[in-house]
């Protein structure tokens, strides 16, 4: 038998980012807070020597072990399902903190089009441009009201850029300037700027000057020592839960901070939410904890499969169309890569950030005519440096071995002669894309694992073509000696690479297709709120953390109103159908 | 390093001879680790320990090359002779067994990753994916290739040419190889991996011998900040730094 805890107000199950921004606000606002991780409990005092390339990056030292848990991938609906094995190609954020404390901390928000994708698509082109097997939809929200709270997530997270000259203007600038720049940044800026391009340095976490947020923590410097996106940072110059949200609810006495806490059910009684169940991972010890208000923050794997696990919402059918609980999910791990190798230039690229880059946005979002065009949306073409770690970086010219004598010559030379054009593609989601429960595979306490079906699109092998082509002109223009264009894969193999991961418990105006609403409030269940990812409908070009954290921070509003007024919906639901 | 030292060939256990006062040109633009962090940034160089005692002379032994993973030795020196093709010696300086690479992978092998432990290993294992686990997919494939080299050639892989052991490897990455359990592709592919990383690994795992893999591709390792380099138009080579001077 469970043991019975007193009662809280609020209770996160995954203490990263979201469940950061919901401690740090409801207990500003005076309510108790209990925060349930799985992982550890770590702080910067753990994130020292961590400069090690095999210990982070290749093995994963700060991703979760797949020991008792995974997920499992297929492609289509009449595949068996694969478990990912590999805790290495896995990279969920192990402890608190979550995947904030190994992210690369590229900040851009989502655009405007995005918030409304649907109607303005139909709009401009209609009804005709979006395949019927896709599934697009708005938002529920726009970015006008949205953009306050990217403004309060930049300020928190010291975020450091400069505009972007295609984007609306901001209500304030960046907290913090944008990055230096290295002699590779300006050869792309004053190449593609000829090339009648706007190049901005993209907006970033790890920010430039020492920073003190409104919250009262400090950020530190950032180095460029390159040991970045998958490891900690050991100056605390990358804004991460673990040195900003976290301590800042913690200094109000408010949050009772409980690791080794793995959550198994949301507890209910199908009108409310009552409290979590969740297991000491040590012992195997079950405790029940009760709450006025239930928020799930962890990764959109483990919201989905929470919810399908506790009987919450109806899940998703792929046959039919219906049911919420899994749809939509997007995997935005497909990155469009070029190579350019230089033979008569050597850049400092061993200098470097998680994000460190600039980026260009003329192909995303309906800013270029998609009339002639098989794909909707598209992606930024950026320059990213990432550094030079030598065992992840062996580029050589077309046509050389793998290994052996021309491999080390050749991938010796190139060390320090490469660059690297990125695009992440906009990710729309499809009708046969979602999450279910695996009927094979199970966790150590014979839970089915969440399973994902999905796979490249035509609309991403269209974005891919059209932005690649584009890389390969700017890397000509930039005198490059070979160019690697690297393909598109044939079919999605369910390594994640980052934490980019959308849908399964999408926001929306109406009960009919959509999970949330835009407080991330479950229609079905007013006390129960999904924070992060799990809530787009779909994956835009660009990093989810800003858009997610943005939502999360309109959703803490939602929750102490909804504290206040004894409980209640926030938001009156439409039913788009009868609108049409 | 001495000339001494780098004909010392890294299999063969005769103790090196190390000064500090060596290792004192390595920490130029390095910062000492310590607790408070915020008060290191911005200073253009601090002071080590090992320069504070510079000039003591200090003989070791490598005492950390021995095997924890293998048992047979024949194993062992078909790896090292593996690895060696994979990254051999040349103009640019040391390959595989002179950077410690294989006691490298025996030591990886030996570690809880080597076991799997971390990874999800519940049955059914379908789809082409391997019950065995790492080291076992490492000894499988190493005595396979001391079989195919001696039924080909009568000699242990290590005994054969280099162009013979090369076409021998080949087989092996194209998937041509039988093994049970797993694909001899799949085989190769971590061999090759484990020898690109203790080529290039911080030299605390047992690989990238005195900073020598990062030497050749002027790698400068584990430095606290490169902001005094970022913006520089011309390319600076820094040298090198491991881990271990955050410590001492």
């Amino acid at each position: 038998m469970a043991k019975v805890l007193p009662k809280t107000d609020v209770v996160t199950v995954g203490v990263g980012w979201f469940g950061g921004i919901v401690a740090a606000e409801l207990t500003k606002a005076g309510y108790n807070v209990v925060g349930l991780d799985k992982g550890k409990e770590k702080n910067i005092k753990d994130y020292q020597l961590t400069h090690d390339e095999v210990r982070y990056p290749i093995r994963g030292e700060g991703y979760q072990k797949l020991t008792k848990e995974t997920y499992t991938y297929r492609n289509t609906l009449d595949q068996e399902a694969t478990p990912i094995r590999d805790k290495a190609t896995s990279v969920i954020g192990e402890g608190i903190g979550g995947g904030g404390s190994h992210w690369g901390a590229q900040t851009h928000r989502y655009y405007p089009y995005d918030f409304e994708i649907k109607t303005k698509t139909i709009e401009k082109y209609g009804d005709g441009k979006i395949p019927t097997d896709m599934t697009i939809q708005d938002w529920g929200i726009t970015y006008d009201e949205l953009e306050p709270y990217f403004d309060k997530f930049e300020k928190m997270a010291g975020i450091s850029g400069e505009p972007d000259p295609n984007y609306p203007e901001r209500s304030n600038p960046y907290p913090n300037p944008p990055l230096k720049k290295s002699e590779a940044l300006r050869l792309f800026e004053e190449t593609t700027k000829q090339m009648g391009y706007q190049p901005f340095m993209i907006p970033t976490g790890t920010v430039s000057q020492s920073y003190t947020n409104p919250d009262g923590q400090q950020l530190n410097a950032c180095q460029y020592c390159a040991f970045c996106g998958s490891n900690y940072c050991e100056y605390g110059a990358k804004a991460d839960p673990v040195v900003t949200v976290i301590p800042t609810a913690q200094k109000t006495g408010k949050f009772d901070l409980r690791t080794h806490a793995k959550v198994t059910r949301v507890l209910h009684d199908g009108q409310k939410a009552t409290g979590v169940l969740y297991q000491d991972t040590r012992t195997g010890e079950e405790f029940e904890q009760p709450a006025d208000l239930v928020v799930l923050t962890s990764y959109v794997f483990n919201n989905v499969r929470l919810l399908l696990l506790s009987g919450i919402g109806e899940p998703y059918n792929p046959q039919t169309g219906t049911g919420v609980i899994g749809k939509n999910f997007t995997d935005h791990h497909g990155i469009t890569i070029s190579f350019g190798l230089f033979d008569d230039k050597k850049f400092n690229n061993y200098a470097a950030t998680g994000a460190y880059g600039m980026a260009i946005t003329d192909y995303t979002g309906d800013l270029f005519d998609h009339t002639n065009l098989d794909f909707i949306h598209g992606g930024q073409i950026e320059l990213r440096i990432t550094g030079t770690a030598p065992i992840a970086n062996n580029l050589t010219a077309p046509g050389t071995s793998t290994w052996g004598k021309d491999f080390k010559r050749e991938s010796l030379f190139y060390a320090n002669r490469s660059l690297m054009v990125f695009t992440q593609k906009a990710t729309m989601p499809f009708k046969n894309h979602y999450l279910d429960l695996d009927p094979n595979y199970k966790d150590e306490n014979s839970d089915p694992l969440i399973r994902i079906t999905w796979d490249y699109s035509n609309n991403d092998r269209g974005i891919h073509d059209f932005l690649q082509q584009k890389h390969i002109e700017i890397l000509e223009e930039m005198k490059a000696t070979h160019i690697l264009p690297v393909p598109i894969p044939e079919h999605y193999t369910g390594g994640l690479a980052f934490q980019h991961n959308g849908g399964g418990v999408i926001m929306g105006s109406d009960p009919t297709n959509s999970a949330i609403n835009n407080y991330l409030q479950m229609w079905d269940m007013d006390n129960l709120f999904v924070c992060g990812a799990s809530a787009f409908p779909h994956f835009s070009a660009t990093n989810p953390t800003t858009t997610a954290a943005a939502l999360t921070y309109r959703a803490t509003e939602g929750m102490i109103q909804f504290l206040k007024n004894g409980g209640g919906q926030l938001v009156v639901a439409k039913n788009e159908k009868q609108l049409v | 390093m001495s000339e001494q030292e780098k004909n010392n060939p890294i299999l063969d256990k005769r103790s090196s001879r190390r000064t500090f006062i060596k290792n004192s040109g390595l920490t130029v633009g390095g910062l000492v680790l310590g607790g408070a962090i915020g008060s290191l940034i911005g200073k253009e160089e601090v002071p080590t320990q090992q320069q504070a005692v510079s000039g003591v002379v200090h003989e070791t032994n490598d005492y950390s090359e021995a095997l924890q993973f293998f048992t047979r030795t024949e194993d062992f020196n078909a790896l090292a002779a593996a690895t060696e093709q994979i990254y051999p010696e040349d103009e640019h300086g040391p390959g595989a067994i002179k950077l410690g690479v294989p006691y490298y992978i025996d030591k990886q092998l030996a570690s809880p990753w080597g076991r799997n432990a971390d990874d999800y290993m519940e049955r059914p294992f379908n789809n082409g994916a391997t019950p065995l686990n790492r080291g076992d997919i490492m000894i499988q494939g190493i005595r396979k290739l001391n079989d195919v080299a001696n039924t080909k050639h009568q000699m242990a892989f290590n005994a054969i040419s280099e162009d013979e052991q090369i076409i021998i490897l080949q087989d092996f990455e194209s998937g041509n190889i039988e093994l049970p359990l797993v694909s001899s592709a799949e085989f190769f592919g971590l061999l090759r991996q484990l020898t690109i990383e203790g080529c290039y690994c911080d030299p605390m795992h047992g690989g990238n011998k005195n900073m020598e893999g990062w030497k050749m591709r002027e790698f400068p390792g584990a430095y606290m900040s490169f902001i005094d380099v970022v913006e520089s138009k011309e390319f600076v080579v820094k040298n090198p730094i491991s881990l271990s001077n955050h410590l001492h």
